[in-house]
């Protein structure tokens, strides 16, 4: 019983330890994008990387939300009579709630474990060592702009999700079911204020700063070969969606 | 000259490092032998200021390099080059923007300048220009050796550590590589320090001969005299005998 306890506790003691970790690893990188070299190359190479490159991902699953939105939102308010409210249902859910999250789900799947498994292994082969041995600063130059590309795509790759969200919900409602064009929009309009869509920004800033920083430390930590870079990998694909979900219940809050 | 003093370091409760004294002297080739995993690799690191020490000094021109940290450990840097065992070129870069990339991120040469040294340092190391545009998975063993170490001397550094240089690679690459060191050693004057289990081969390009057993220094000299120094132990490692490598 006392070595069960024990065990939960040096558990706990490691996760608040890999907490503050993580807290002074993000400050050291963020800290970096205001020191020169300032890498602007980097950044946009990064930028292409997980940006650009995560962008047919974000359209599919943005599209198909979108539709199933409009598919399960008319027929929902269909029982009450609701059908015009359909635009603001779809739009409301996407901008507040399914477009940020989603899209951090997506980018963390595609782009964070990418990058975990990038710096992992250059851990293993010693290539952040080879830069440190330069004089060159691994942290200025394979974190910091991974960390400023995070900050600047997964915020935009939002706003894409939320029009083609909106324009899948309209294929489905207006195209197929016959919810008129002109309610499906003005609802939008209506329903939609200031406080929706920064919260909405606000919500991706964090799940991209939040995505990117756990998947740089993931792969700047590992250890142990090919089976630590697959370890880490994992761990922060699981650990990026907890923390976004955690993240969102906490954003919300503040939002409401 | 570098100079290690009492250098004490531990891993997970397993001292591998146990008081470490020893002197690599300027402009000459001083190896380190001894059997694989005996921690030739974490004295290496110590001298670049990549680990730090439980206890102990390492002395480069008289300072303590063990108490350096940010700018100052960067600027001290700057002085040395690095052969990593597995070469560690950086994957995402060619063979040309490897070898160029201390000099653009060090220097405000221009690109031509820059090309012109790349590929006299190809030259140097018997590699052809076509080369340039290969990624580092596309690489032999031997190849990536020498790209690594054409990326090491464009730096032209005071001082050069090559942690395990030829170990993967056949016995005529073994000799190229071992070759190439010696050369560019006497074109440069370089002071180098090598950790190797390769002998007798890397006998051939030393100048002093340090072997590591059980976390000390328990042999220093001339290959020569080493190779017929009285302790058990450094003979039976020469030897390549069992009973040793089990011990």
């Amino acid at each position: 019983m006392i070595n069960f306890i024990r065990a939960i506790g040096r558990r706990s003691l490691n996760v608040v330890h890999e907490a503050g970790a993580m807290m002074l690893f993000l400050l050291e990188g963020l800290g970096l994008a205001f020191t020169p070299p300032y890498r602007p190359r980097r950044v946009l190479q990064e930028l292409d990387l997980i940006g650009v490159k995560s962008t047919l991902i974000i359209l599919l699953t943005a599209a198909f939300t979108g539709m199933v939105l409009g598919l399960q939102g008319y027929y929902t308010l269909r029982k009450y009579g609701s059908e015009s409210a359909l635009g603001s249902a779809v739009a409301l859910s996407l901008i507040r709630e399914m477009g940020p999250v989603l899209t951090a789900i997506m980018v963390s799947a595609r782009a964070g474990s990418a990058v975990t498994a990038e710096i992992g292994i250059m851990r293993i082969t010693e290539q952040l060592d080879a830069l440190d041995t330069m004089a060159v600063n691994p942290m200025q130059y394979v974190v910091m702009p991974k960390l400023v590309a995070g900050l600047i795509a997964v915020p935009l790759l939002t706003a894409v999700f939320d029009v083609v969200g909106i324009l899948g919900g309209y294929l489905i409602g207006v195209v197929l079911l016959g919810v008129s064009s002109g309610s499906y929009f003005s609802g939008m309009v209506q329903s939609i204020v200031p406080l929706d869509i920064n919260g909405g920004i606000v919500k991706s800033l964090v799940f991209g700063l939040t995505i990117l920083l756990v998947a740089c430390y993931k792969g700047y930590h590992t250890e142990h070969g090919a089976e630590g870079v697959s370890r880490a990998t994992n761990q922060t694909v699981v650990l990026s969606a907890i923390l976004v979900l955690a993240w969102d219940y906490v954003l919300t809050s503040f939002f409401m | 000259m570098i100079k290690i003093i009492d250098l004490v370091k531990s891993f997970n409760g397993q001292r591998v490092l146990d008081g470490i004294n020893l002197e690599i002297p300027t402009a000459q080739i001083t190896v380190v032998i001894g059997k694989s995993g005996v921690g030739k690799s974490v004295l290496l690191k110590h001298i670049v200021g990549l680990l730090k020490p439980d206890s102990g000094q390492v002395l480069v021109d008289g300072q303590d390099i063990t108490l350096f940290s940010g700018r100052k450990l960067q600027e001290f840097r700057k002085r040395f080059a690095v052969l990593f065992q597995g070469g560690a070129l950086f994957d995402s870069l060619n063979v040309f923007e490897n070898i160029a990339f201390p000099l653009r991120e060090k220097t405000r040469l221009p690109e031509a300048e820059i090309q012109r040294r790349v590929y006299e340092r190809l030259d140097q190391m018997n590699l052809t220009h076509d080369v340039a545009l290969k990624y580092p998975a596309e690489l032999s063993g031997g190849m990536k050796k020498r790209v690594a170490l054409a990326r090491a001397m464009i730096q032209e550094p005071e001082i050069i550590l090559y942690d395990e240089p030829v170990t993967g690679l056949d016995p005529p690459m073994t000799n190229t590589v071992f070759h190439l060191i010696a050369k560019t050693h006497q074109e440069s004057g370089y002071t180098a320090l090598v950790v190797s289990h390769d002998i007798p081969d890397v006998f051939q390009i030393s100048d002093k001969v340090a072997m590591l057993h059980r976390g000390k220094i328990i042999a220093q000299g001339t290959p020569e005299e080493i190779q017929h120094h009285p302790d058990p132990v450094v003979q039976s490692f020469i030897r390549g005998e069992v009973d040793f490598l089990e011990d």
